[in-house]
């Protein structure tokens, strides 16, 4: 790396290299790399940790061409476009990027736009567009699909996306990558610059990043054709000739038909940032055999807060987080100001919080994945992760919140929740000493979200079929899109894509006489533009308390996700927002709540989000067990439990998976050990009890958690052939007749039928609710996989239901991997291991105090006969 | 739930060797059958309601391409119906089509299979709301409303308690709950004097038999008779929750 001090007079104009001085920084070496490819015009990645003055990396260059510009005649559109993923952060970062413009008086002005801005502002913004303006994918998409998108965008000349690595592999990533096309499309020379926190591979997300198209222009239909004719002949138009693409002119030669589309990217990293001390905490030296609410360890969890600036004390779902914040209050003598932050509260209660931790009000913060991302709340110097992390990666940037100053290193506090989070922590923190992170699987961009954009490219102006569909490739997640996928979903958003063509004279878009396609009319547009976006969140109920006998609302206490009420009759009691509440009654889109006059909650939990565990940590977990001389780090119960484990079943290889076989009570088992996670295992539970059902066994239920499966049933179980019931042809027929059943394909259905537009979420003037959409497109499911089984949805529905519900690709990979290494230890009793598991049973049913007095019989009695 | 005294005498039903649910209607013998249409014994009368054909492509004329296969779909399901059990009469109870111009939107060959049951058995189209004017070219008589064995057969369940009504219009659905959790599936809805019947359409959505529309209907709480896969489930009311 070039010395800073040496280049930065080149690089820096004098009133920004004046402005570094009075505040007596001097600039890094990365933000000068930065300002250097900008001059270079190259697209660039800036990897670097938080606190490394990323941001600033990444404006820098924008500000410097910014106040080189003569003064202008006229208006001269937006210059630099900046997009984060977080609302807030889009605010955040227009706050501070206001000091130096305003430090240096700078004649630049910067705003920001979101789904929150009022909209006298958003209509100057629309006449009067700011040199540089900070927003949301969602609100780029919606300005990509209004009339005049190309005039507002052409003098565009930088484009930066934040927290990259955050929004790249997901749907809200495949619809930015298609408008990042579009935008290039209107601005040639478009520059990109993308900001990333530390990754294990950054060449995932250059590939993501690159305008480049496919290598070596996979057959393109010749130009100027329209498309039926040119879908009828593509076969024969594929012998014909390597006609060029068509018109797109890129201003620089990066995208060749040679060489990788990720070399169009230039890396720049940050220095590394001093190493984090992550410590773990063993409440008395101790570790619970089983649980997920480290509720033994909560006193010293208050006693490390008191010691802290300010603490944010992380968890993995609300359920947790409303747990954990009730017992810190419980113990709360001092008065500690603590707070609460999920997705779940009402967003001015987030609000609160967010204000009173920048003033530096507030001794800790119990959040969910809501603070995960790039803002800066204050000064954090210490992060505690209660239960385990899940992903190496993620830890990473929750260890970041602490301390925003990059040369001091950050502090951070696990608190193993039972033992094999443990085990889970412990490979964590030599995962993160060493700097390994967790890989991001390869990612091909969804039909559903392809579809949306093609039709929102109506909206905006009349295309070119062969022309959008070059310009679709030069997004990374559709590279290697073939014709005859964007072909179909041309049709589909078109007619709806039915082998039945009854629907040709509704087309929502039209070929014109001039060959091009457009939107059939303003209100099909109208209605379009209301609901882009490749967001999906759950129906949200609101939660209100109930004002006197009517059933009338009044204060907001926050939103629950649909379905989570679903257990509870009026007179219940649940946990929410840190109190007890008595369930009065739900009103269509409402919750109607009240204090409730007992503690005892009915339900103490729900679902929030759960992450399962990375494959990458998962491996490392394996590692660590297998190894015996590793265990000397850790604790001395724990050392002794896999001690137990080794003599009376087994320790399993690294790659191989144990299975044990055992009665108890009046009942036999099956437990293995395959670390996949919570989804998989359920998965593969479900095609697992399929077979057992099959083979006479009569399988009576199964339990799964994050690292093991069991099964049981009334007859032993240790006679069959476990490598024939583990094949990996269970994928097969197993997994189709089971899915096309089940409620997580209706789910995906669901998602995709709104992305794709089939479904409006919003009309002019009305919302459907979640429970209307819920109702019709399970119908249209069911008729739909009866008529034409293998519709454009049907085949997205089922991807999406295969890598996020219930996980298929990893189950596969975890079946291929174990293939002829099962280690069977049929057992006469239970083991060490298996205590965990066989604790969950029940576990979810009985809510309740007197629930958790039997469990903590049980768990005396199960452990006791373990050791025994 | 209630607080009145009710009458004390359970309602009287038994299973059907077809998964239907039998039980009386002011004293004339009826079947709820799995597919939600309503046999009447006496006439051997088969009455299904809210067929709402051409929905998906009255969605479809306003941009939103739902599949185009309701039609079928629906039809298929009625001929499997009218085979199974050889009514003499079949009762299309209103809204058999979705909106005015759906009948000129019929697919031929979705019209023939019309034309095939006509033939096959007396069809009597009783009008509904979405209906009004009746079938344009297709076969069949057409009533406003229409007496048998003693009962009322109308589309739209008229105020206030009507011994002897049959009626649809209101797509009735039952959330049922259990410990295990809880479902939602259209049902049939009585009281053992009238009867509101589920919506037979592919794509009718479904209204909660808990909402205010269905107040003052029954004399008592009345008895759910909820399709499911392959029978009838008889629901108490104090298992039927609210949306």
């Amino acid at each position: 790396m070039a010395d800073a001090a040496a280049t930065a007079p080149d690089l820096l104009p004098e009133r920004f290299a004046g402005w570094f001085e009075d505040r007596g920084w001097s600039p890094r070496a990365h933000q000068l790399d930065m300002v250097a490819k900008a001059r270079e015009g190259r697209d660039a990645l800036l990897i670097a940790p938080t606190g490394g003055g990323k941001t600033l990396a990444g404006f820098l260059p924008s500000l410097i061409e910014l106040s080189e510009r003569p003064p202008p005649n006229t208006p001269q559109g937006i210059h630099t476009l900046y997009i984060s993923p977080l609302k807030a952060l889009a605010v955040d970062v227009e706050r501070n990027l206001m000091a130096p413009i305003l430090q240096m008086g700078l004649p630049i002005v910067a705003e920001s736009r979101t789904g929150d801005t009022g909209q006298a502002r958003k209509q100057r913004q629309r006449v009067k567009p700011p040199d540089i303006l900070l927003t949301t994918p969602e609100q780029l998409a919606l300005f990509c699909a209004w009339e005049g998108a190309r005039l507002y965008f052409e003098n565009l000349k930088c484009v930066i996306v934040d927290e990259i690595h955050a929004i790249h592999a997901s749907k809200r990533g495949d619809l930015l990558a298609l408008d990042l096309a579009r935008l290039q499309r209107f601005a040639p020379g478009l520059r990109r610059v993308g900001l990333s926190a530390t990754v294990d591979d950054p060449d995932v997300i250059r590939r993501w990043l690159a305008c480049a198209s496919p290598a070596g222009q996979q057959d393109p239909p010749p130009p100027g054709e329209g498309d039926r004719e040119a879908v009828e002949g593509v076969e024969a138009r594929k012998k014909t000739s390597k006609s060029p693409s068509v018109g797109f002119a890129h201003s620089s030669p990066r995208g060749g038909a040679s060489g990788r589309p990720e070399d169009t990217i230039d890396l720049v990293r940050g220095p590394p940032g001093a190493a984090p001390i992550v410590d773990m905490l063993l409440s008395e030296g101790r570790v619970p055999w089983a649980g997920h609410t480290a509720q033994h360890a909560m006193e010293e969890v208050y006693e490390t807060i008191k010691t802290a600036k300010t603490a944010l004390v992380f968890v993995n779902t609300r359920f947790q987080a409303e747990f954990a914040f009730q017992e810190l209050w419980g113990l709360n003598d001092d008065n500690l100001p603590i707070a609460l932050h999920h997705g779940s509260l009402a967003a001015e209660q987030r609000r609160k919080v967010e204000a009173a931790m920048a003033r530096g009000e507030l001794k800790a913060v119990v959040c969910t994945s809501t603070l995960d991302l790039g803002i800066d709340w204050g000064d954090v110097d210490l992060v505690i992760q209660l239960a385990s992390p899940k992903g190496a990666s993620r830890m990473v940037q929750r260890i970041g919140r602490a301390n925003h100053r990059l040369d001091e290193p950050s502090r951070a506090l696990f608190v193993p929740a039972n033992r094999f989070e443990m085990l889970e922590c412990q490979a964590a923190r030599e995962a993160i000493a060493e700097n390994r992170f967790d890989g991001d699987p390869a990612r091909v961009g969804a039909l559903d979200v392809l579809a949306q954009h093609v039709m929102g490219c109506a909206c905006s102006e009349p295309f070119d079929l062969l022309a959008l569909y070059d310009e679709v490739r030069r997004s990374g997640p559709y590279r290697d899109l073939p014709w005859e996928d964007f072909e179909q979903v041309v049709d589909f958003v078109s007619t709806g894509g039915y082998a039945l063509k009854t629907y040709d004279r509704f087309r929502r878009i039209v070929k014109g006489l001039d060959g091009l396609w457009r939107v059939r009319n303003p209100q099909t547009a109208q209605r379009h533009r209301l609901n882009v976006g490749a967001i999906l969140s759950p129906a949200m109920l609101t939660v209100r308390i109930a004002m006197g006998k009517s059933l009338r609302g009044g204060r907001k206490v926050g939103e629950v996700e649909e379905g989570m009420l679903e257990m509870l009759d009026p007179g219940d009691t649940f946990v929410f927002a840190g109190q007890v509440w008595s369930l009065v009654a739900v009103t269509g889109m409402e919750v109607l709540v009240r204090p409730a006059t007992h503690k005892d909650p009915k339900m103490p939990s729900w679902g929030g989000s759960k992450f399962a565990l990375s494959t990458f940590l998962a491996k490392r977990v394996r590692e660590l067990m297998f190894d015996q001389e590793h265990w000397k780090v850790l604790p001395a119960d724990v050392r002794e439990w896999l001690e137990i484990q080794r003599d009376r079943s087994l320790i399993p290889k690294d790659e191989e998976m144990l299975l044990e076989t055992f009665p108890r009570g009046k009942r036999h088992f099956l437990v293995v050990y395959p670390f996949e996670g919570r989804l998989a295992h359920t998965t593969l539970a479900m095609l697992l009890t399929r077979r057992l059902e099959r083979l006479g066994a009569e399988p009576l239920g199964f339990v799964c958690n994050d690292y093991a499966m069991a099964v049981w049933a009334q007859q032993p179980l240790d006679g069959l052939d476990f490598d024939e019931l583990f094949d990996q042809d269970m994928l097969g027929d197993d997994l189709e007749s089971w899915l096309a059943e089940s409620f997580m394909m209706k789910r995906a259905f669901k998602g995709c039928a709104i992305i794709s537009g089939l479904i409006e979420r919003r009309f002019p003037g009305e919302e459907k609710t979640g429970r209307q959409i819920t109702f019709s497109t399970d119908l249209i499911y069911d008729v739909l996989r009866r008529h034409q089984p293998d519709h454009l949805l049907l085949r997205c529905a089922r991807d999406d239901a295969a890598t996020g519900l219930i996980d298929v690709a990893r189950l596969g990979l975890m079946l291929a991997r174990i293939k002829g290494r099962i280690r069977h230890a049929a057992l006469d009793h239970l083991s060490p291991f298996s205590v965990p598991i066989l604790l969950e049973i029940g576990k979810e049913r009985s809510p309740g105090q007197t629930g958790e007095r039997i469990l903590a019989e049980a768990e005396g009695d199960l452990i006791a006969e373990a050791l025994a | 739930m209630s607080a009145l005294a009710q009458p004390r005498q359970p309602y009287a039903f038994g299973a059907s060797p077809c998964g239907g649910l039998r039980t009386t209607l002011l004293g004339a013998d009826v079947i709820l059958r799995t597919s939600g249409a309503l046999w009447i014994e006496q006439a051997r009368m088969l009455v299904v309601a809210d067929l709402h054909l051409e929905k998906g492509s009255s969605f479809a004329m306003r941009g939103q391409m739902l599949p185009p296969y309701d039609t079928r779909d629906t039809l298929a399901r009625l001929a499997a119906e009218v085979a199974a059990a050889a009514p003499q009469a079949v009762v299309l109870l209103g809204d058999t089509f979705h909106d005015r111009t759906s009948e000129a939107r019929l697919a031929e060959d979705d019209a023939q299979r019309l034309r095939d049951l006509a033939g096959l058995t007396r069809l009597i189209w009783v009008i509904g709301n979405h209906d009004a004017d009746g079938p344009q070219t297709l076969p069949g008589e057409v009533a406003d409303e229409l007496t048998v064995a003693g009962l009322t057969l109308r589309h739209e369940p008229q105020a206030g308690l009507q011994p002897g009504e049959v009626a649809g219009h209101l797509h009735p659905c039952a959330r049922v709950t259990a410990s295990r959790g809880s479902v939602r599936r259209r049902c049939f809805v009585t009281d053992g004097e009238r009867m509101v019947v589920p919506a037979f359409g592919a794509y009718a959505g479904g209204l909660s038999v808990r909402d205010q529309a269905f107040a003052g209907f029954f004399s008592r709480d009345p008895l759910c008779g909820a399709l499911g896969a392959d029978r009838v489930h008889a629901v108490g009311w104090r298992s039927v929750a609210g949306d």
